[in-house]
């Protein structure tokens, strides 16, 4: 019995830890993202922040539209609202940045939304470690503010 | 010899720019910097002010409710607060949650022994830019940084520190 318990503690661990393959398959990184921000194609992208405002408004990627944290129902209430009028083939980029990728509360619960919605252009930011670490501190393209 | 003047204030002001853009509000690394002062109200309704604390070894903690790490670290931190507090240690807690109401919730739920106050982004550019949680400054007893720790750090690397400074 207490076998089959840490196997599935062990299996629930492993769930938790990995991502499903939609999520991954749709991750663009930093590098990535900065060729598409300093090429011709940043007026298509809608991109949009789902991190807390604070850090938000220390930095943020330019012309990423706040949104705030996903990681409760008022906050994906208010994502759903924001996203309602946007044509589902336009390409959106999610990041948030709050803290390391396998503990970012925000990025999954805003992703899966998006794909009920019926999004088909959607990539989310991989942020290994934070919006500082992997953004910011890299000299990459940022506005301040509000 | 206009022309001459125009580039060389272009250039400067470009060098200066990028200075801006290159040196943060706080860098710590290269020594002893005094702590950016606050004056905040705390969770309970308390005034929260950095410079009272002057004589103390503080711990500064910028996280949020919904952060993993940062609720890994807590417990330790009230723990730490039990055993050094009578000694001179005081930990701060400063969160960057969009509102204050989860902060007093979890603060409440989980015990927290020492003053929690809402940071706002002005505060964190003071301190740096707060761009990821959880991120702590150790203060020594005269009010100068001594120490900046990202990420989770485990209770023992806290404490070699603040010994050393008790």
């Amino acid at each position: 019995m207490k076998i089959l318990v840490a196997i599935l503690f062990l299996l629930s661990a492993i769930a938790v830890a990995e991502d499903s393959p939609a999520l991954t398959q749709a991750q663009i990184s930093p590098q990535a993202l900065v060729r598409v921000i300093q090429s011709n194609q940043r007026a298509k992208l809608l991109v949009l922040n789902v991190g807390p405002r604070v850090l938000y408004a220390q930095s943020h990627i330019p012309g990423a539209e706040y949104i705030g944290p996903t990681n409760d129902p008022r906050g994906i209430e208010i994502f759903r609202n924001r996203v309602k009028s946007v044509p589902k083939t336009k390409q959106i980029i999610l990041y948030c940045g709050c803290c390391p990728w396998e503990h970012c509360p925000n990025i999954r619960p805003a992703f899966a939304e998006l794909k009920k919605l019926g999004f088909r252009n959607v990539k989310v930011l991989m942020i290994a470690n934070n919006f500082g670490a992997d953004w910011a501190d890299k000299d990459y393209p940022v506005e301040r503010g509000q | 010899m206009m022309r001459r003047l125009t580039l060389l204030l272009i250039v400067l002001a470009l060098l200066s720019l990028a200075a801006c853009k290159r040196k943060p509000a706080l860098d710590v690394s290269s020594g002893k910097q005094a702590a950016p002062a606050f004056s905040l109200t705390d969770t309970n309704g308390k005034p929260l002010n950095l410079a009272d604390l002057k004589g103390k070894v503080v711990l500064l903690d910028f996280w949020a409710t919904w952060c993993a790490p940062c609720k890994v670290e807590i417990p330790h931190f009230v723990e730490m607060q039990k055993k050094y507090g009578p000694q001179g240690l005081q930990i701060v807690g400063l969160s960057i949650d969009d509102d204050a109401k989860p902060v007093r919730e979890f603060t409440q739920k989980m015990g927290m022994n020492y003053p929690v106050a809402m940071a706002d982004e002005k505060l964190t550019t003071q301190y740096g830019g707060i761009l990821g949680l959880p991120v702590a400054f150790v203060i020594d007893k005269s009010g100068n940084i001594v120490k900046k720790f990202v990420g989770e750090t485990k209770p023992e690397v806290f404490e070699q520190e603040i010994q050393k400074l008790l």
